[in-house]
């Protein structure tokens, strides 16, 4: 307790030595930069793995070809590892380096950076994560969801139920079993909305987290409540024993339909494999498989480079919602350049330029969006993808379920605030 | 000016006692002050005040727990609970009835407190292990509720959006801005937690610590004195998280899950128990690390790795590094990095002799 004066010291020099390690030259001529917050460690650390890769080769690719527009790119990447901190630091850093946009990854870490992105002018693309009001553009104008919300795949839930339990739910019932935290909850008022015009019941099933023991609730969907139709939406390893437990209960997985984070081919794997999930239903935001021309010339890429093509291609899933990240970021960037007469763009063009992403699908990987101001949700255009004969194959085309209830839930939230 | 003391000359408690024992102490504030103030805002880009912030606030919050931990001796894995009851406080006060910052501040830290010392009463009767799962509870308690009470969490997001702080008219929100609004405040607990120790309690709660039926017996009213602590740290964690909502401009209960509560240990451990210097230590280390090890990867790794492959191993490495080194200081100086320090220090105040 003595010199208390020396206490900040050791501060000083710490900070004196990030300034020697961080100050790095960069921006040459006509290059861009993007950054990229991911997740390779930490608890979701399954998606980051395979995702990021995806976000990388597909820069490498526009790279290889000569860059968007005449702009080369250049990816920072920080890893956040799912916690808030890294992720406000990874936000500055971008801002440091003059990234023009900003991938955002976890739900936490996007509530917390939404009001930076406002503040500093900064596009942050959060596809899967943040909150649904955020499809919101005037509310949250530099927040872009860009991907089906929690809303918008509760819509397409029910109506793959609908589809499914022959086109009509009156009297059916349908179970919601999803994680208790504010992302599992979010969906619920579009589902009640939907129970009251679509005249369904609903119940709702929580399971805490980590979400790995959830044989009571399983027990009490499959021998009590005896739903038509299951929807849930579950994280990290929870989707798979959740598939293990209804198969186990006998209930049958074609009537069981799952969120994004419980639809990719780890998930089914982890539940014991193609085989023990057969039937089983997941919501996409991004293609699945490998039958997209993007996808055969990353791999070309590769091999022209003489170099394996990477494990990750194999989880689609995840590494296709990479792709597809970066192909709107980079499909954004080419309109804010075009929109410049070829100039080099700031972030706050980026904005202007991801408003302006309409029919850009990438030959079927991406849906059919219309980004617009208004809409930076792009429509909420969801697929689902099927287990049968042991790989997942397509169940619908790109469609929005149940558009007007999660436009009047958007009003509704805009008029409480 | 940098003469030394060469013995022990104090013949007065209050001359044990004082915070600026020497003259150069004196000097040593008067220069960090103004290198912190002035300097440091001018020369630094805002990337770097940024993370000055974020330590800022990772001060307050482990200042809070080592009073507990360090100085008293109990345990708690609550730390990052409480800070989220300061966090939905204020938030709440600041939208429902649009009060400044100045008022929720104060609320969001006794609100904090009031819960702490409630989570804390178990400690009248367990000790160690048995407290660290009893305030587990509380954390998940807590977490609980703020999750399933939608009049706390603000709906089912449990995300509260406030304003930015404002004071005069000023809005704090650049990262400079920011800088000043949390330097106070960081400086403001620094001061608070050194004068605490020093004074009645803080000595009461070091004679709990060592031996609280020792404490007891030269009247000490432990009751009173673990509950103070308990209140005392979770009001440190009360701001903490009051803070942590201002800068980042919402309330979100998974800023402050369990893992913060051990990240915010780590802190204290690796820094020092029951040190003001190994709580700042500590916080700096924590915050600091994995972006240094990340910037030195992308630096150099470039040297070994192609860019692809860098990406999956910088991370993969970061942590194998940042946990190696943990380790590693706890080995050389398990009383943390302050003993580090000290030892440095008492080597060189001597030099060239060995004592």
């Amino acid at each position: 307790m003595t010199r208390f004066g020396k206490t900040w010291l050791g501060i000083a020099a710490t900070t004196a030595t990030l300034a020697i390690g961080g100050g790095q030259a960069f921006a040459q001529q006509k290059e861009l930069v993007f950054g990229f917050q991911c997740d390779r460690t930490g608890p979701t650390a399954t998606v980051g793995v395979n995702l990021c890769p995806g976000y990388h080769d597909y820069i490498a690719l526009v790279n290889s070809k000569g860059g968007v527009e005449g702009f080369k790119i250049k990816v920072i990447e920080v890893d956040n590892e799912y916690k808030v901190p890294p992720a406000i630091e990874a936000h500055e850093r971008f801002k440091k380096e003059g990234a023009v946009i900003e991938g955002l990854f976890g739900t936490p870490q996007t509530a917390a950076l939404n009001k930076k992105l406002e503040e500093d002018k900064m596009v942050g693309t959060a596809p899967g994560f943040g909150t649904s009001n955020a499809a919101d553009g005037k509310r949250f104008p530099f927040t872009f969801p860009i991907a089906a919300s929690y809303w918008s795949q509760a819509g397409g839930a029910i109506q793959f139920a609908k589809d499914k339990l022959g086109g009509n739910l009156k009297g059916k019932k349908i179970a919601y079993l999803f994680y208790d935290n504010p992302a599992g909850k979010e969906p619920m008022p579009i589902l009640e909305d939907l129970a009251k015009q679509e005249g369904f019941e609903l119940r709702t099933f929580a399971v805490p987290a980590p979400g790995i023991e959830m044989g009571s609730q399983v027990l009490d969907i499959t021998t009590r409540y005896k739903p038509d139709f299951i929807v849930m939406h579950l994280f990290g390893r929870a989707p798979s024993v959740a598939i293990k437990e209804l198969k186990g209960k006998g209930y049958p997985l074609s009537k069981v339909v799952g969120f994004v984070w419980a639809s990719a081919e780890a998930d089914i794997v982890a539940a014991g494999g193609m085989g023990v999930a057969e039937g089983y239903n997941g919501i996409q935001f991004a293609g699945l498989g490998k039958d997209y021309q993007v996808l055969k010339d990353i791999e070309a890429m590769y091999k022209a480079q003489g170099k394996p093509v990477p494990k990750e291609m194999d989880s689609t899933a995840y590494y296709n919602r990479g792709v597809f990240i970066a192909a709107i970021h980079v499909e954004a960037v080419r309109n804010a350049i075009k929109a410049k007469g070829g100039a080099a763009p700031t972030s706050e063009d980026v904005k202007g330029g991801m408003e302006s992403v309409k029919n850009f699908t990438l030959g079927g990987l991406v849906p059919p969006m219309q980004l617009s101001p208004e809409d930076h949700e792009g429509g909420g255009w969801v697929q689902i993808w099927t287990v049968k004969g042991g790989k997942l194959v397509k169940a619908t085309e790109w469609f929005q379920g149940f558009r007007p209830v999660i436009q009047k839930q958007l009003a509704a939230d805009a008029s409480k605030s | 000016m940098f003469h030394r003391e060469s013995g022990v000359f104090k013949t007065t408690y209050a001359a044990d006692m004082a915070l600026y024992p020497l003259p150069i102490a004196k000097w040593t504030v008067a220069v960090l002050a103004v290198l912190f103030v002035v300097v440091v805002p001018l020369a630094f880009h805002e990337y770097y005040l940024s993370i000055l912030n974020l330590i800022f606030i990772a001060i307050v919050g482990a200042l809070g727990l080592n009073i507990l931990v360090g100085y008293t001796g109990q345990i708690s894995l609550g730390h990052g609970a409480f800070m989220s009851v300061g966090a939905y406080t204020a938030a709440n006060l600041a939208v429902r009835l649009d009060l400044p910052f100045w008022l929720t501040l104060p609320a969001g830290g006794l609100m904090a407190a009031a819960i702490g010392a409630l989570v804390g009463i178990p400690s009248l009767r367990i000790k160690g292990l048995y407290l660290a799962i009893a305030t587990l509870a509380g954390q998940l308690i807590i977490e609980w509720t703020i999750n399933h009470v939608p009049a706390i969490s603000g709906g089912a997001q449990a995300s509260i959006q406030v304003e930015r702080p404002s004071l005069f008219g000023i809005s704090f929100n650049t990262q400079t801005h920011l800088y000043y609004f949390l330097l106070f405040f960081a400086v403001l607990a620094i001061v608070a937690t050194l004068n605490l120790m020093r004074s009645r309690i803080g000595r009461a709660f070091i004679a709990v610590r060592d031996q609280d039926i020792a404490a007891e017996i030269i009247g000490i009213d432990i009751f009173r004195y673990k509950l103070l602590a308990f209140a005392i740290s979770s009001f440190y964690a009360g701001v903490c998280g009051v803070l942590y909502t201002y800068y980042l401009g919402i309330a979100n209960y998974e800023q402050f899950q369990l893992g913060v509560s051990i990240d915010y240990l780590a802190m204290i451990i690796i820094g020092g128990l029951g040190s003001v210097l190994g709580s700042i230590f500590g916080a700096v280390f924590v915050t600091l690390l994995p972006i240094v090890i990340r910037l030195l990867m992308e630096n150099i790794g470039s040297l070994f790795f192609s860019d692809q492959e860098l990406a999956s191993v910088v991370s993969g490495l970061r942590l194998a590094a940042f946990g190696g080194l943990i380790i590693f200081f706890l080995i050389v100086e398990p009383e943390g990095l302050n003993r580090l320090w000290r030892n440095i220090r008492s080597y060189f105040r001597v030099w060239p002799f060995s004592y």
